[in-house]
């Protein structure tokens, strides 16, 4: 039986994965209003192809935060002040991303537009890779002494190992947006997202090969989960590969799902090969947070566990339901808010 | 600079600038929901224009106040981490339920409702504002049930150094919270409808678009008025509880250092030095505080002198004293602004019935205009009183400002973020308020660009004849 401490491991890492998976295509889309539109209507049309979802999607990360707060103070407290230069920048990323969705459309203005397009991308581009740093540094390790306090330097953070991750997590989001793009879109602008997105696989599948070696050499993690994170090393692949069949084959949304299932598995792998961490230390291994140093009493993790159990399957229902009313295509001469 | 002094002013900057739009946002999306039920009930175009028009403001708003409350929630681990260790079992529980439970529901429906006009039937629709409307008032339970644990501690214990919870119920049934929410979302619904009357009133000025401003204006006038009047009963209750709980906070917000004796007369100005423990010059009124404090006109209030000392004797030596001179005048500045919010409210409503609207009453139509400042006044007063009277508790009783602060954050990394968010927070207000007034001068009837030039909707009838 799960004890309420690892159902609430798995529930954070299945907030991320909501998180990832969802707000990791509108990031993707974000990203391609300044690689892969040419012009303000084909902006347009990515904008608001994502226009009803990335709201509700960026909830993921609060609610992932907030649990980390209830469920794992500990963790909470130790990675969020010792982060906090990087948090800083994600927030700024954050903010200018989602006013300029709101407030690009509001003034019939070149400079303006393209002030906010740049904020658009600024801001699409910098929060999946600073994640990844975030998350490849809680497997690699970081300074955190007897006390649960991180006090890391500019390199404990940025390392070549962690901006390996920065950049996988950067563009796999990137090539998870074009296929939401392939499937979102039509004409032109789906060509070019299909074209590209078919480019982009190369290079993804070095990066994704080069993390996976990095972490064996790197981490640690491979000596306690190595058979279960091969297993999942070998389904990322088998999604991998087939993204790029069902790419071919124009199966768009069973490629938009691997794609889905790419990341799923990687942020699987992640906390599989932390736990019982939630984040190590690299001072000595007495001091690593765990599932239960970090955690709070068992009666809130009870009373949390009903509140969760009983309201995720309505946000689940109708945020499913928002994907359902709006299923048709964007092209530039629909009905464009953005 | 002190890391505790530069954590402090953070918080109070990004919260007072976050409270400038969460009330604005709950009152707005009300309104709305209030006008499109009138259109979909009476079936009149009029009423979907104006949902239409307040919602440009509101969703400009909206936007602000979504991406300043991440940052809300990702401080408390990032500047008092401390504090989010001793407490995290507690306060963590009702900040992840109102994610859950509140920011799915506004942010999902918030899409569906922008995107949503041709695409829904109008009841779906219709319902989808008003689940987003509650959303924000969830959001709004839910962070006060997190605030008011501060102010009034219920449902622990202390174990292994840390707060923990043991009973849930106590925490939601928390006496404070329920004199604080109600006070708190009424006053969120004055401020949505003072904004509507103060905008309207500038536009039947201006004599623009006349009947569908007077007609915002009367619906928005009646909810002034009801909330404002509502908000002082329950400013009221808060008071009462306030006696029982924070005596200090009461005896501060009146400049009473002595026993007030019995009964208890109200100080409306004074000239307060903290340091010799003293007021110079103060003007009372007789039994005032006793009704406020006990709603009869007898009963004595005590003095901080005489709280500092049981603080001493209970929690050992210390200042317990909050910033006086601040808690005493952020709360006659919110009183002072509410009776005005009464008063303003209740002569629109006279107006009306005396059928005096349609002669415009330029008087009056400019005193609205000003009045759109007054809930903001009263909003940010009152939240300065409630926090700055805490101290030097961040948990009343449990745990004070200082002992809560990251002990890792360098003053450096703080002073970076601050004139990062301040900046950035600077050109948000700039822009919004920007494209507020682009928004109000262009009026409800101005062609919708987001329906420009290719303007036919491929969902809607007329789009596929467009189209094909």
């Amino acid at each position: 039986m799960l004890s309420l401490n690892e159902l609430w491991f798995i529930l954070v890492a299945v907030l991320f994965i909501g998180f990832f998976f969802l707000e990791g295509f509108d990031f993707g889309v974000g990203m391609a209003t300044g690689i892969l539109a040419k012009n303000d209507t084909e902006r347009r049309v990515l904008i608001n192809a994502i226009g009803p979802f990335w709201d509700g999607n960026e909830v993921w990360l609060l609610t992932a935060g907030g649990a980390i707060f209830a469920a794992f103070p500990n963790w909470y407290a130790t990675m969020f002040s010792g982060y906090y230069t990087p948090l800083v920048v994600l927030l700024l990323a954050l903010i200018a991303r989602g006013v300029a969705f709101e407030f690009r459309g509001k003034v019939q203005d070149d400079r303006w537009k393209k002030t906010w397009d740049v904020c658009i991308f600024i801001g699409s581009l910098l929060p999946p890779f600073l994640l990844g740093v975030v998350f490849a540094g809680f497997m690699k390790g970081l300074p955190i002494d007897g006390q649960m306090e991180m006090r890391a330097g500019l390199f404990d953070m940025v390392n070549w190992y962690t901006l390996v991750g920065g950049i996988t997590v950067t563009v796999l989001c990137f090539v998870h947006g074009l296929l939401f793009t392939v499937l979102r879109t039509e004409g032109e602008l789906q060509n070019k997202a299909r074209k590209l997105a078919k480019q982009m696989l190369y290079p993804l599948a070095a990066l994704l090969a080069l993390t996976g070696i990095a972490t064996y050499f790197a981490t640690d993690i491979f000596e306690a989960h190595g058979a279960v994170l091969s297993v999942l090393a070998l389904l990322g692949l088998a999604a991998f590969l087939l993204a790029g069949y069902f790419l071919s084959r124009e199966r768009d949304g069973w490629a938009f799902g691997m794609t889905g299932a790419v990341i799923a598995l990687a942020i699987v792998g992640v906390f599989a090969g932390l736990f019982p961490n939630v984040m190590i230390s690299s001072i000595d291994t007495a001091f690593n947070l765990t599932i239960h140093n970090a955690a709070s009493g068992h009666y809130s993790l009870k009373v949390m566990t009903i509140v969760a159990v009983s309201l995720l399957p309505f946000v689940l229902g109708y945020q499913i339901w928002s994907y359902f009313v709006f299923h048709k295509r964007v092209h530039e001469k629909s009905h464009l808010e953005y | 600079m002190d890391p505790l002094v530069l954590a402090r002013i953070q918080f109070a900057a990004t919260t007072i600038f976050h409270f400038f739009f969460v009330p604005m946002s709950i009152g707005l999306v009300f309104m709305i929901a209030v006008m499109e039920t009138m259109y979909v009930v009476k079936g009149k175009e009029v009423y979907k224009t104006m949902a239409k028009f307040w919602g440009k403001l509101f969703l400009i708003n909206f936007a602000v106040g979504v991406v300043t409350g991440i940052l809300q929630e990702f401080q408390f681990g990032m500047n008092w981490s401390d504090y989010s260790r001793f407490v995290g079992d507690v306060f963590g529980a009702p900040l992840a339920i109102e994610a859950l439970a509140a920011f799915f529901l506004e942010s999902t429906f918030m899409g569906i409702w922008i995107f949503g006009w041709d695409r829904l039937s109008k009841k779906v629709h219709l319902l989808s504002i008003w689940l987003v409307c509650l959303g924000t008032t969830l959001s709004a339970l839910w962070i006060l049930a997190a605030n008011s644990f501060m102010q009034h501690p219920v449902g622990f214990e202390v174990n292994n150094g840390r707060a923990e919870m043991n009973d849930f119920f106590a925490l939601i049934a928390n006496g404070q919270l329920w004199v604080e929410f109600p006070h708190t979302v009424l006053g969120a619904l004055a401020t949505g409808s003072f904004l509507i009357c103060g905008i309207s009133a500038y536009k039947m000025l201006k004599k623009k678009d006349y009947a569908f401003f007077k007609s915002s204006f009367k619906i928005a006038v009646i909810v002034a008025l009801l909330s404002s009047f509502l908000t002082a009963i329950f400013g009221h209750q808060q008071a009462q509880y306030l006696v029982e709980t924070q005596p200090m906070k009461m005896a501060a917000s009146e400049g009473l250092w002595g026993k007030s004796g019995d009964p208890a007369p109200w100080t409306v100005v004074a000239a307060i030095d903290p340091k010799t423990k003293e007021n110079k010059f103060e003007i009372k009124i007789p039994y005032l505080l006793s009704f406020l404090s006990y709603s009869k006109l007898n009963g004595e209030v005590k003095g901080m002198n005489e709280l500092q000392a049981e603080y001493t004797q209970k929690y050992g030596e210390g200042n317990y004293i909050p910033p006086v001179r601040t808690t005493f005048w952020s709360f006659r500045i919110m009183v002072a602004a509410g009776s005005l919010m009464i008063l303003f409210a209740a002569y629109g409503l006279y107006l009306w019935m005396r059928k005096k609207m349609d002669r415009p009453n330029k008087g009056y139509l400019r005193l609205m205009l000003f009045g759109i400042s007054l809930p903001y006044i009263a909003n940010t007063s009152g939240w300065i009183m409630t926090e700055f009277g805490r101290q030097p508790w961040t948990v009343f009783g449990l745990m004070t400002t200082a002992d809560s602060v990251s002990p890792n954050v360098t003053a450096g990394q703080l002073l970076f973020s601050i004139i990062a968010f301040c900046a950035i927070y600077t050109v948000l207000a700039v822009v919004m308020v920007f494209l507020w007034v682009k928004v109000i001068k262009q009026g409800p009837y101005a062609k919708d660009h987001s329906d420009d030039e290719h303007s036919t909707d491929p969902f809607g009838k007329e789009g596929y004849h467009a189209v094909s």
